[in-house]
């Protein structure tokens, strides 16, 4: 069975700020790390190489710096790492990132199982994995949190929803995003660090791409343009009310309504 | 192709030009600047390089004919069978929208058996709601529902497509708005709608510490999410006067790869941890018999009663329920404390509440200092009449 986990590089901090007078982003150098969703996707995989014999190749898109992420698999016990970069896909949305992961996918090599994290923490869209699926014409399940059995030809799984947690099978080939929690994520370990160190890493650009028309990547293949990027409102001032109980009481019962707490009593 | 274009000449201090971009894309190569994959398209460079930095507009840009796309459509969440109330509140910002335009309303609603909820819908505004109604779509597939979705806009073309933030729509959304090759915008926190049609997209960055205004410029339809409880419910119309459609779908390809083989609803029962509301009771209350009646706030919040350790100690309530160093730790979107002093253990398992309310007769008590709104004042005296006019309505 070959099995791709699509990974990332993601800002190791959250916490960025906008300056409100010059609008510059407030960050302290560009440390980055793994999206920790990444990791149950990985761990996820990893599994099924201990127990059916799975190839599993970590496939990230991004710069070249990127490669950490991919050291990082390997660290982990990933047998394979391909990094899509090319300076064409720079400034890609959703669509056009969707597009280069699922050529870059397709040029890779012929998996059975492409795995995901629930989203990333800086896109935060969880919506990259349901769109390469489209664009490899498969089937996508999100919201994986139990394995049960893996065959030849399909994997049987829960998907968490809202009001229950359904058993399904999946055909392969297929792409499944999995929750938060559904293994334990292994720690990297040293001795994969030494014997992966001279690993090769394979860069394809969008010259190994099958569709080789520039317009379908970066910034050009992307609908979504963002006009502008500005602070939020702090919602979180604090303020203290005084008055009467019925001024209070009218006040409180303002702030829920405005604040939708009431909404389900319609 | 749209691209920033950068001005060699122009750049002096090179180092210090690389240091502009936040996310690194900026780099020197043989002694020239050159900008990375890394690069976002944030455009920051342009403001802040002196001149060295130019964007460069796309020449003719092939773009979709928007006159071809009309409407405003919503795709509704179906629940276990039940319309989810996500569905209403994009029906509220829909006819916002589509006033501003003189577009029409249309309701997309996949599921089986559901016909009879179509009337339901026209109840909160939609001009026309269109209905596939099949065995195929008994449990969420990706495939058969991607297919009616298609169907459907591909017969309508609306301008627009909003889709509740649910795990359907997370999933649907994305493999729909693919399909057409067009843009998607999760999560989005604010919708407006300009005269060229363009929606006007906000949604929070990083973690919701950067906001981003997001247009889908030369495509339709335009996709967007939205979840639950971002806007409002709108009124419901005494005499509805939109039209129900029955669309074949016998003609669709509704053949999946996924085959639910069984569905074990969950247990509803939630521990305070899994809470988005959380009334809690403190010392303030002077006998366990009050506790019914914050029990009674919460429930009409849609939320669980928790207590201090105190309370728990005195028997009154089970330990399940105990916020705070030796209970539990809490996140809730809001949490009312009544009659709790905040010591520092209790705040301990409840300061990473995004909303905290605390009322308080004693305006010294502590809990003042972690409240985002403090009301001093009798708790005796203030729920009561909350409970009132939460359901009276006013």
């Amino acid at each position: 069975m070959n099995i791709a986990v699509c990974i990332k590089q993601v800002p190791g901090t959250s916490q960025v700020e906008i300056d409100p007078v010059t609008g510059v982003l407030k960050r302290d150098g560009v440390e980055s790390k793994m999206n920790p969703y990444d990791l149950y996707a990985l761990e996820t995989a990893l599994r099924f190489k201990q127990e059916y014999g799975a190839t599993v190749t970590a496939v990230t898109m991004g710069p070249p710096q990127a490669k950490e992420v991919i050291r990082e698999a390997f660290m982990m016990g990933v047998d394979n790492g391909v990094i899509l970069s090319d300076r064409r896909f720079g400034g890609a949305d959703v669509l056009a990132t969707s597009y280069t992961i699922s050529q870059g996918l397709r040029a890779a090599g012929d998996f059975d199982l492409i795995i995901c994290g629930k989203q990333t923490t800086d896109g935060d869209t969880a919506q990259v994995g349901a769109e390469v699926a489209e664009y490899l014409d498969i089937p996508h399940v999100t919201s994986v949190c139990k394995i049960h059995k893996v065959t030849d030809k399909s994997i049987t799984l829960d998907i968490d929803t809202p009001l229950s947690i359904q058993t399904a099978v999946v055909e392969f080939p297929c792409l499944i995003t999995v929750e938060k929690g559904i293994f334990e994520p292994r720690l990297p370990s040293y001795l994969l660090k030494l014997a992966t160190e001279d690993r090769e890493i394979k860069v394809l650009t969008l010259d190994d791409m099958q569709d080789k028309d520039p317009s379908r990547y970066g910034l050009n293949g992307s609908p979504t343009q963002v006009k502008r990027i500005f602070p939020p409102e702090n919602s979180n001032t604090r303020e203290s009310w005084d008055g009467t109980p019925a001024e209070l009481t009218k006040k409180l019962y303002n702030f829920l309504n405005d604040n939708k707490y009431l909404q389900k009593l319609r | 192709m749209p691209h920033i274009a950068i001005h060699q000449e122009k750049a002096s201090d090179l180092q210090s030009l690389t240091a502009i971009c936040p996310f690194g894309a900026i780099e020197l190569a043989d002694g020239k600047l050159a900008i990375s994959a890394a690069c976002k398209m944030c455009r920051l460079c342009i403001k802040k390089g002196g001149g060295v930095f130019e964007y460069v507009e796309e020449e003719n840009a092939p773009a979709a004919d928007k006159s071809l796309w009309r409407g405003i459509a919503v795709a509704a969440e179906i629940e276990d069978g039940n319309i989810h109330p996500v569905t209403f509140e994009l029906i509220g910002k829909a006819r916002e929208l589509a006033a501003k335009v003189d577009y029409p309303v249309y309701v997309l609603m996949i599921g089986h058996n559901i016909s009879d909820k179509a009337k339901e819908i026209l109840e909160y505004g939609a001009d026309e709601v269109f209905v596939y109604d099949d065995p195929a779509f008994e449990h969420f597939r990706i495939e058969p529902y991607t297919a009616a979705m298609e169907d459907f806009i591909e017969r309508n073309k609306p301008s627009t497509v909003l889709v509740g933030g649910t795990s359907t729509g997370r999933s649907l959304a994305p493999r729909a708005a693919c399909r057409f090759r067009t843009g998607l915008t999760a999560d989005c926190t604010k919708l407006d709608i300009s005269e060229s049609t363009d929606l006007d997209q906000i949604r929070p960055a990083y973690g919701g510490n950067i906001m981003a205004h997001i247009n889908t410029p030369r495509h339709r339809p335009q996709f967007a999410t939205v979840r639950y409880k971002i806007f409002s419910i709108p009124e419901k119309s005494a005499n509805p006067a939109g039209k129900v459609h029955i669309c074949d779908t016998a003609s669709l390809k509704l053949d999946s790869k996924i085959t639910i083989t069984s569905v074990e609803p969950k247990s509803l029962e939630k521990g305070i941890e899994d809470c988005e509301v959380l009334v809690v009771a403190g010392r303030g209350v002077k006998k366990a018999e009050d506790l019914d009646m914050l029990r009674e706030l919460a429930d009409l919040l849609g939320g669980k009663l928790a207590s201090t350790r105190a309370l728990v100690e005195a028997g009154w309530i089970d330990a399940k329920c105990q916020i705070g160093l030796s209970g539990r730790t809490v996140k809730p979107k809001l949490i009312i404390t009544c009659g709790v002093s905040g010591a520092i253990q209790f705040v301990a398992g409840m300061n990473g509440s995004e909303k905290i309310i605390a009322i308080n007769s004693d305006v010294y008590a502590p809990i003042f200092n972690v409240a985002h709104i403090g009301i001093t004042g009798d708790l005796y005296k203030i729920i009561p009449e909350l409970i009132s006019r939460i359901k009276e309505g006013k």
